[in-house]
């Protein structure tokens, strides 16, 4: 008998999931045509068409608004917040109930394996919808007054599409505002069947009103007058044009951009819990995480021991079939970012460093991008410098403790860092000194409702989740 | 190659100590991650039949008797008397006074007997009363030998001791292999676990073993984790392979296919041979037993189709 234990295929039901031909914008508590053109959405892992899904015009999104206001005023603004609670808690129980249908629906169309929308994604959207219902009838403790803002306008990416969702739409109906939401281009679905959970609950027609679209609906929901309040979660670039958009205005906004996220090993950390937290930290979610550890900084008397450790675990990843229960990596969303982890990574290795990448057999349709590491970078490197968005890792090192505290802050981002080190009071050291909304200690990536959320310098401003993720939708204590 | 390290108890503790540490929620989380591995249909068939191979098939009992024995190792022979295709485990473990009734039954089935030595399971006797144990056992024919460390010299910090004890009972041992049982659930943390294997490991244990099953908790997932990964480094530093037991608390083949995940993705395929992994049970079988006429015959069958021992 050989020693080879090959697992067999283990693939989730896809027939739990039902995906219609088209799909219209969900718009004052129903489904509508839109006036604009149909765009497709695609399963990355395959590039099969799953839908036909309507692009949003200017007049749609004008209804959308219309829609949010006249429930913003007669019905949501003027409930109590006990009542409002009733229906988040009653949407986050049918997340729960539906919960494999959405892991399902959320892995075909966004590409991520299905052990992760499963286990991680879709619990933490229910958790949060939860937790933000516990705060609608107790508002005035939060220390931001209990005025909502009125019609939010949020844009979400495609990386985490429903969790994205949640962390905008639940805090904003908790505090009594009403919302449109604009899923991303390339990962719509699941914002659709949110708005079925919607009609489900019988939430009241315009305090969810879901319009898909690209940019140009983007850019009509940041630009429309009775907007109130922008929410967006996405790149630097459009974050910057969103802000210059509402410049003027009294449209409060946050903005949740890139990160190039420094994880720190030092050389008395738990090596093997560090390996897991660097693996987890940029190949979770293919990379495609604004708070990934993209950059590793090891100190220089372990760095040997680090690589042969975390190229060993990269070869044992398990790439492919996000619908496989055992698949640990799976499809890049969009073959435009693929293209785009493809040309910085080829700009690293012209830039001299040197690339590995973890064995594994990629499949021959979809966009797949294998594991990758990058050692002998230095700051001066674009893969050091630029957010990359995808399964690539850059390693540096550092000698002493200053060092590690100026290369991880030196860059325009400011999101995450990562500190691991056996030393509780070196920990808190350098969590103090690291410029970073998110400082993990001995963990990565770890997200929950109760914690709050966000970046310094160009990784945006406000706060999501916790207490402080009020703030965003509540006018403040004067008013 | 660690003559320097164990020259003394304050040169052993300083190499034990510097052992990079563990972080218990990692740990934790990475045993409980690859326990979500879904192992399905031909994978499923290959390691219930790993599995089987790999049991030592235990009865360590004050109410054991000769009539006991020779049933337990009749069944360790044939675990399924109605499929010959069923492989056979790979020991029987008992008690050193039953060494020669399982020797008798098992023949040159090539089926091992291993027996508990040392004052198992506490290790609470003078050293000259366990080195009697094992030469005992030994001389009745036992292949194998599960000797305990004395957790309390463990635990004060005299690691030196624990040290020798290991050195002089492999002595004991002849050509008997040397499993070393840690009790994990008396030394409770990571680290001491850690620090317990590569102390074992020095000293020449062939075997790492997690418990006796006298104490709980016995074996756990995570601690089994820590063992597999001292084995891997270990033979990363020296060339040699170093075996692994989880014994006690194994009850079901879902258990069983969750350890040879780990084994497979943290120590390496190399390890997936009962010469170099083995589960101490007893209950165990029988529940691998009725999975695997599952696999072959699409039907669950009750308990009672199977033999007790």
């Amino acid at each position: 008998m050989s020693n080879i234990f090959e697992y067999a295929p283990a693939p989730e039901s896809r027939a739990i999931v039902d995906i219609k031909p088209s799909y219209g914008l969900f718009i004052d508590g129903e489904f509508v045509d839109g006036t604009g053109k149909a765009f497709k959405t695609i399963n990355p892992a395959t590039e099969e068409v799953l839908a036909e899904v309507a692009e949003a015009s200017d007049a749609d999104v004008d209804a959308a608004v219309k829609a949010a206001r006249r429930a913003y005023t007669r019905v949501w603004s003027r409930m109590s917040g006990a009542e409002r609670a009733k229906y988040l808690y009653r949407i986050a129980r049918i997340i729960q109930e539906r919960g494999r249908e959405l892991a399902v629906l959320e892995s075909i169309d966004n590409g991520k394996p299905i052990k992760e929308s499963r286990d991680v994604d879709i619990p933490v959207v229910a958790a949060h919808f939860f937790y933000y219902a516990g705060w609608a009838d107790k508002l005035e403790h939060s220390g931001y007054g209990s005025t909502p803002l009125g019609v939010a306008g949020q844009i979400i990416p495609w990386n985490f599409p429903l969790l994205m969702l949640a962390w905008k739409i639940a805090p904003a109906l908790a505090c009594g505002n009403t919302v449109v939401l604009k899923p991303a281009e390339t990962t719509p679905l699941t914002a659709l069947l949110f708005a079925e959970i919607c009609q489900q609950a019988d939430l009241p027609p315009g305090v969810v009103n879901i319009v898909t679209g690209a940019g140009e609906t983007g850019r009509a929901i940041v630009s429309h007058p009775d907007v109130d309040k922008v929410a967006f979660t996405g790149s630097t670039d459009v974050g910057k044009a969103i802000a210059r958009a509402v410049a003027g205005t009294d449209k409060k906004v946050t903005l949740e951009l890139g990160g190039k996220a420094a994880n720190i090993v030092f050389d008395d950390a738990p090596l093997d819990q560090a390996i897991e937290g660097i693996v987890n930290g940029i190949f979770f979610n293919q990379g495609h995480v604004c708070c990934a550890g993209s950059r590793l900084l090891v100190q220089e008397s372990v760095a040997d021991e680090v690589m042969e450790r975390l190229k060993r675990r990269m070869a044992t990843l398990r790439v492919g079939d996000p619908l496989d229960k055992n698949t640990d990596v799976g499809a890049i969303n969009s073959a435009e970012q693929l293209a785009k982890i493809r040309e910085l990574s080829d700009i690293g290795e012209a830039e001299g460093a040197e690339r590995w990448s973890a064995p594994c057999e990629l499949p021959s349709n979809g966009y797949w991008f294998a594991p990758t590491v990058f050692t002998g970078v230095s700051q001066a490197h674009r893969i050091a410098r630029e957010e990359i968005f995808g399964p690539v890792l850059s390693v540096l090192t550092f000698r002493t403790p200053s060092e590690a505290i100026e290369k991880a802050n030196n860059t325009p981002f400011g999101l995450s860092a990562g500190v691991w080190t056996d030393k509780g009071s070196r920990i808190l050291s350098m969590a103090n000194r690291l410029r970073a909304g998110v400082v993990w200690a001995n963990t990565f990536n770890k997200f929950d409702p109760t914690s709050p959320f966000g970046g310094y310098k160009e990784s945006g401003y406000g706060r999501e989740g916790g207490r402080h993720g009020l703030e965003g939708y509540l006018k403040g204590e004067d008013s | 190659m660690y003559d320097d390290i164990v020259r003394s108890d304050s040169s052993l503790r300083r190499f034990l100590h510097g052992l990079p540490g563990v972080d218990q929620v990692g740990c934790e989380a990475r045993a409980a991650g690859l326990g979500t591995r879904s192992i399905k249909t031909t994978a499923k068939a290959y390691a219930i039949d790993l599995a089987i191979r790999m049991v030592d098939l235990t009865t360590l009992e004050g109410a054991d008797t000769h009539g006991k024995v020779k049933a337990l190792a009749s069944k360790a022979k044939r675990p399924d008397p109605a499929d010959p295709s069923c492989p056979a485990t790979a020991a029987v473990c008992v008690y050193p006074d039953m060494v020669a009734t399982a020797k008798q039954t098992l023949g040159d089935s090539g089926v091992h007997v291993a027996a508990v030595a040392t004052a198992f399971p506490s290790g609470r006797a003078a050293m000259d009363i366990k080195l009697a144990d094992t030469r005992d056992a030994v001389e009745a024919g036992a292949d194998e030998i599960d000797m305990v460390i004395d957790r309390g010299a463990f635990l004060s910090g005299r690691y030196l001791d624990v040290y020798d004890e290991i050195v002089q009972v492999k002595e004991a041992c002849g050509d008997a292999h040397l499993k070393v049982i840690f009790e994990t659930g008396e030394l409770q943390t990571y680290d001491n676990v850690r620090r317990a294997s590569w102390l074992a490991m020095m000293a020449g244990g062939h075997f790492i073993k997690t418990s006796t099953g006298k104490v709980q908790p016995a074996a756990t997932l995570p601690v089994t984790l820590i063992m597999l990964e001292a084995v891997r480094d270990f033979r990363d530093q020296t060339g040699q392979m170093v075996g692994v037991k989880p014994a006690g608390g194994i009850k079901t083949t879902k258990d069983a296919i969750k350890y040879l995940v780990m084994v497979n993705e943290i120590a390496g395929p190399d390890w997936l041979d009962p010469d170099w992994f083995r589960f101490g049970a007893s209950t165990l079988l029988n529940d691998l037993l009725m999975q695997r006429t599952k696999m072959t015959t699409g039907r669950y069958s009750g308990p009672d189709y199977f033999t007790l021992d």
